[in-house]
């Protein structure tokens, strides 16, 4: 039995009347990626602003790896790595320094942080590229910079929120990959946020978000058969109903 | 183990800006023009229509460069405070600000390390300013090159409090322009900064009240005691209770259940 890294349960958010989730209750389980899918304004974003505690629900729980994000914040918020949507770097820095400064936020001794930095840039074939100033690189190695930071700290969850947006095919198609390698190979828990339907793989779990309700969730194939399609585009499409404009 | 978390992260964020600052030579340039532009344009041609009679801490007719000095460093810490609380404002519509809110530590010490990273830069702006006032001939005594680091510590993080209260109550950085000129301007020449409170008494007892209420008068008359080797009492607890209190209001202010930040969204 997989250990559960993050469990949502009951949780409500409103901005003033509008009601962003509704009742919205999801777990991510170590050493799988599930996939969140949701239209703009699904919800998605809010729900990754309480998860990283950016603002608190009135109700409902939040808990990473059995810490409340409420009670236990420090804790819970110790076990969470993060990529937001938008670029987090500090484009006038140099990478290492970019992740040297987030291995201090996590108390982590310059000496270790050296060689967690080194270890995380290497598997993405980044280490050479260390001395670089964020500036000078591109968009799909500014992403592969802020995977590695995410990593620095050894979370257990890892949150992704539209990491490959903006970037081309190929970017693309190599985070994918990395991240669900990552999930294999270290039992990460993962929860990436999307609306591009070719970055699910066949053995993903899949949720999806559709004015702040969760209207599917489980493994791909569960799914599928629960909602009788025949791919993740068809299960999109019939549950939030939108017309077509899904990249895929 | 806890503390030296603490410690490595507030040496981290502290150490990010000072880098910045190094990085963004014009920022540093920038910041030391316009006080210089006060000093050698504005203060000399008021030279003449502005006489300083004698009043603590000074013990002699002072020039009016020598007395608008400590209000120069005000500014250059008033200024400073405003832009990190904008760049606070830049970095949360960056995201990096969240980067920093979702680390495993408590909010109210994430902000006073930045705090402490912001006034760290502001002082060490001072110090430029400070020798190329003496190259001017606006000397203090030596000493008072050391008692002054307190004062401008303080003095720093007030107004740097100021601007991360700032900061929490402002949700796009369009509206941070407004806000410089309703509380930098205000604050700047309501103040002692520029004319000693006799002075400013003889024309106007409104504006005498004003500006001896005023927190940024206070933080430079702190400085300008300090500069002079003198400790002024009222000064100093005034700055810090003004510290406190606006500390205080930021901390509740980023608060992710009670602050602004709920009503924010995002």
């Amino acid at each position: 039995m997989s250990e559960i890294a993050l469990k949502v349960s009951d949780l409500s958010f409103a901005y003033g009347a509008k009601k962003a989730l509704d009742g919205v209750g999801l777990a991510v389980a170590s050493g799988e990626c599930t996939i969140l899918l949701g239209p703009n304004g699904a919800g998605k974003s809010t729900l990754f602003s309480l998860i990283t505690r950016l603002y608190d629900a009135r109700q409902g729980r939040i808990e990473l790896c059995g810490f409340d994000i409420k009670r236990q914040s420090l804790q819970a918020l110790a076990k969470l790595g993060v990529v937001f949507q938008q670029t987090t770097l500090d484009p006038d820095l140099s990478v290492s320094q970019n992740l040297r400064y987030h291995a201090a936020l996590h108390g982590i001794g310059r000496k270790a942080a050296d060689a967690r930095i080194r270890e995380e840039l290497e598997r993405l074939q980044m280490y050479e590229r260390r001395g670089e100033k964020v500036r000078q690189l591109n968009g799909g190695h500014k992403r592969r910079v802020e995977i590695a930071r995410a990593l620095l700290h050894k979370p257990k969850l890892l949150l992704l929120d539209e990491p490959t947006v903006g970037l081309d095919m190929p970017s693309r198609r190599a985070i994918v990959d990395h991240v669900h390698q990552l999930v294999k190979q270290q039992n990460l828990a993962v929860l990436w946020a999307t609306h591009l339907i070719d970055e699910i793989a066949d053995d993903d779990s899949l949720i999806v978000l559709h004015k702040g309700r969760v209207e599917a969730g489980g493994k791909l194939s569960d799914v599928l058969r629960d909602t009788a399609c025949a791919d993740a585009g068809q299960v999109f499409q019939k549950l939030t109903q939108d017309p077509p404009g899904v990249a895929t | 183990m806890r503390i030296l978390h603490y410690w490595r992260a507030m040496a981290g964020i502290v150490g990010r800006e000072l880098l910045r600052f190094l990085h963004q030579r014009e920022r540093f340039v920038s910041a030391l023009v316009r006080p210089l532009v006060w000093l050698f344009v504005f203060a000399a041609g008021f030279r003449a229509a502005l006489g300083v009679a004698i009043s603590p801490p000074y013990e002699t007719y002072v020039l009016y460069e020598v007395y608008i000095t400590p209000g120069l460093l005000g500014m250059i810490l008033l200024f400073n405070g405003m832009q990190s609380s904008l760049s606070m404002v830049y970095d949360r519509e960056m995201g990096s600000m969240r980067m920093l809110m979702v680390c495993p530590l408590p909010r109210w010490f994430l902000l006073c390390s930045k705090l402490i990273a912001g006034t760290a830069v502001g002082v060490l702006q001072c110090y430029a300013f400070l020798g190329i006032a003496w190259l001017y001939d606006i000397q203090a005594p030596l000493m008072g090159y050391g008692w002054i680091l307190p004062a401008l510590v303080l003095a720093g993080m007030m107004l740097g409090a100021l601007g991360l209260l700032l900061s929490s109550f402002i949700k796009q950085l369009e509206n941070f322009a407004g806000v410089m000129n309703f509380v930098i301007f205000p604050l700047f020449f309501m103040s002692t900064a520029l004319y000693p409170l006799w002075k400013i008494k003889e024309s106007s007892p409104l504006l005498y009240n004003l500006a001896q209420y005023n927190p940024f008068s206070q933080a430079v008359e702190l400085i300008r005691f300090a500069l002079y080797e003198q400790f002024n009492q009222q000064a100093l607890i005034y700055t810090g209770a003004a510290f406190l209190l606006f500390m205080g209001a930021a901390i509740l202010g980023y608060n992710p259940s009670r602050g602004m930040m709920v009503k924010k969204g995002g």
